[in-house]
């Protein structure tokens, strides 16, 4: 039984990565392709690239996309990481129900958030007199963006020895000392991961900032929709090729740090057992 | 301060901004444009049976080819050595960091009447399909883009499982088959449930997919969302009363797949 795949079993695996890879390598070849045909091949060019930078509105967009990421990763962290020490310290009675609340964004379909949010800016707007915008937009990442800080930190302050704080008090730190000098460093891992997790959420969502941006501003998902919905433009594809790398890089650096991570674990772990 | 007053905040935070949005959902569902309550918006719904139907139908057969096309990778997976089943991981996590416009429109390009299948079908001597703005190029969009999702739950509990259960199960005669009927499939079953969730609840509540894939041909709940709240139709009382039966249907569905689940284990058991 614990016989690795044979060939048809590795075959069936190809087979499932060729589902899941064709249709990116078709976006990107048809990038470099000299005509705005996106299925016949007429020669290469590097146009679309150059039309695609110069292009302000989808620029536009992207600089709206990174800005609102950026600051939304930032505050959701923040506001998520007291959350869950909060959550973590309370007794279960009221830490259960809590974190079932929490739990509603990530559970509930994407549009039902969006609407709900909406309606909630539309009928304050109203009554505050402010319209939907930037900072309806900013406001919206930041809601749906905690629940998953929470959700990251929230194991390692289960890993985190409560003795470690107590011993920092009795040898006279005040809670606020022990804070930042033991709870934060023990949990910093599961910080950063909510953070970069928050930022690439944040950068990818298209519901939820078409239903709470209004009709001014637009990130760079927004912009995609609306020019999948005009014509043909193979600066789509050009943008495809560039994001794909993107996130190719950041995928293997987060895997290298993770790796040096465990590593450190591990080290530690036998530094403990000696 | 005591650190459990720490999430005061956040408590405030969310009961303005998730449990009163959801209030304002169900609030305007029971009202009319003017404000006085009423039942009229749910009695509206019936000429939308059909789009209910389609989509809970739609998203059902999306989760259950995910099922019969993630579960053997899922499987095939586990059973590969650890370097092998890391690069794996990667590479079928890493299209779900791609933006999912972004690799719904990859999808345009290949199904449409004069797109790269169709050409590589009368290349090799085959009748053209007409797949693109039909109910089946929406399934292919659903099944592409979450597919990961049923994948990688299904993974993350076959591979925890302890090798001496197979081992056991030997022992005791059972065969490949038997081994995973009585031994894998149950413990996976978890897995499964919530693949099923982050499948079906993404694949019912779509409009982008409809909208790019479908051609506004094939409507969805989603479409019937967006369009009563931002698109030709406006009446947001109305959306918001399609979005709370939608999300009502939804927990029922899922409380009996867990349900449903939950007696399997306890039959195995």
């Amino acid at each position: 039984m614990n016989k690795k795949p044979g060939i048809l079993g590795r075959s069936y695996t190809a087979l499932i990565l060729l589902f899941l890879y064709a249709p990116i390598a078709i976006l990107i070849i048809f990038s470099f392709n000299s005509t705005r045909s996106r299925t016949v091949w007429t020669g290469f060019t590097l146009d679309w690239y150059r039309s695609l930078f110069a292009n302000s509105s989808i620029m536009d967009a992207l600089y709206t996309s990174l800005i609102v990421a950026l600051i939304s990763a930032v505050v959701a962290t923040i506001i998520g990481t007291f959350a869950a020490i909060g959550f973590h310290n309370m007794r279960s009675k009221w830490r259960t129900p809590l974190t079932h609340i929490n739990n509603i964004p990530m559970m509930n379909a994407d549009i039902a958030t969006a609407v709900s949010l909406s309606l909630l800016f539309i009928t304050l707007g109203s009554v505050l007199r402010f319209r939907l915008g930037f900072g309806t937009l900013l406001l919206a990442h930041i809601i749906f963006n905690i629940p998953y800080v929470v959700l990251s930190i929230t194991p390692k302050l289960r890993q985190l020895d409560n003795n470690l704080v107590d011993a920092a008090c009795d040898l006279g730190c005040t809670w606020m000392k022990a804070f930042w000098k033991v709870i934060v460093p023990e949990i910093r891992p599961g910080i950063v991961n909510g953070l970069i997790i928050a930022f690439t959420l944040s950068i990818d969502d298209f519901v939820i900032s078409y239903f709470t941006a209004g009709g001014n501003i637009m990130t760079l998902p927004m912009q995609i929709f609306s020019m999948t919905r005009r014509r043909v433009s193979p600066e789509i594809n050009a943008l495809s090729t560039i994001l794909f790398l993107s996130v190719l890089v950041l995928l293997i650096i987060i895997n290298i740090r993770g790796a040096r991570q465990e590593e450190k674990q591990k080290k530690r772990q036998a530094a403990l057992n000696k | 301060m005591k650190p459990k007053y720490f999430a005061i905040p956040y408590v405030v935070w969310m009961a303005i901004f998730v449990v009163a949005p959801i209030i304002f959902v169900i609030v305007f569902a029971f009202t009319t444009p003017d404000g006085y309550p009423t039942l009229q918006n749910f009695a509206a719904m019936g000429r939308f049976t059909n789009i209910f139907i389609r989509s809970f139908w739609l998203a059902f057969v999306a989760t259950a080819i995910c099922i019969l096309i993630g579960y053997p990778i899922a499987y095939i997976l586990s059973r590969e050595g650890p370097r092998l089943q890391k690069l794996m991981l990667m590479l079928i996590i890493l299209p779900m960091w791609m933006n999912f416009l972004l690799r719904t429109y990859a999808w345009m390009s290949i199904l449409e009447n004069t797109g790269l299948l169709n050409r590589f079908l009368s290349f090799v001597g085959l009748p053209t399909l007409n797949i693109i703005n039909t109910p089946t190029a929406v399934v292919i969009g659903m099944v592409y883009n979450f597919l990961p999702f049923m994948i990688l739950p299904i993974y993350s509990v076959i591979v925890k499982i302890d090798q001496s259960l197979y081992e056991a199960a030997q022992d005791l005669g059972a065969n490949n088959v038997t081994v995973f009927r009585k031994v894998v499939f149950p413990v996976s079953l978890p897995g499964v449930l919530s693949g099923v969730m982050m499948v079906f609840v993404p694949a019912v509540s779509t409009f982008v997919i409809t909208q790019l894939l479908g051609g506004g041909m094939v409507m969805m709940l989603g479409d019937l969302i967006e369009m009563h709240f931002l698109g030709t139709a406006y009446n947001p009382q109305l959306g918001s009363a399609i979005a709370l039966v939608m999300m009502f249907v939804v927990i029922i569905f899922m409380y009996l797949v867990n349900r449903f689940g939950g007696e399997e284990k306890v039959v195995t058991a």
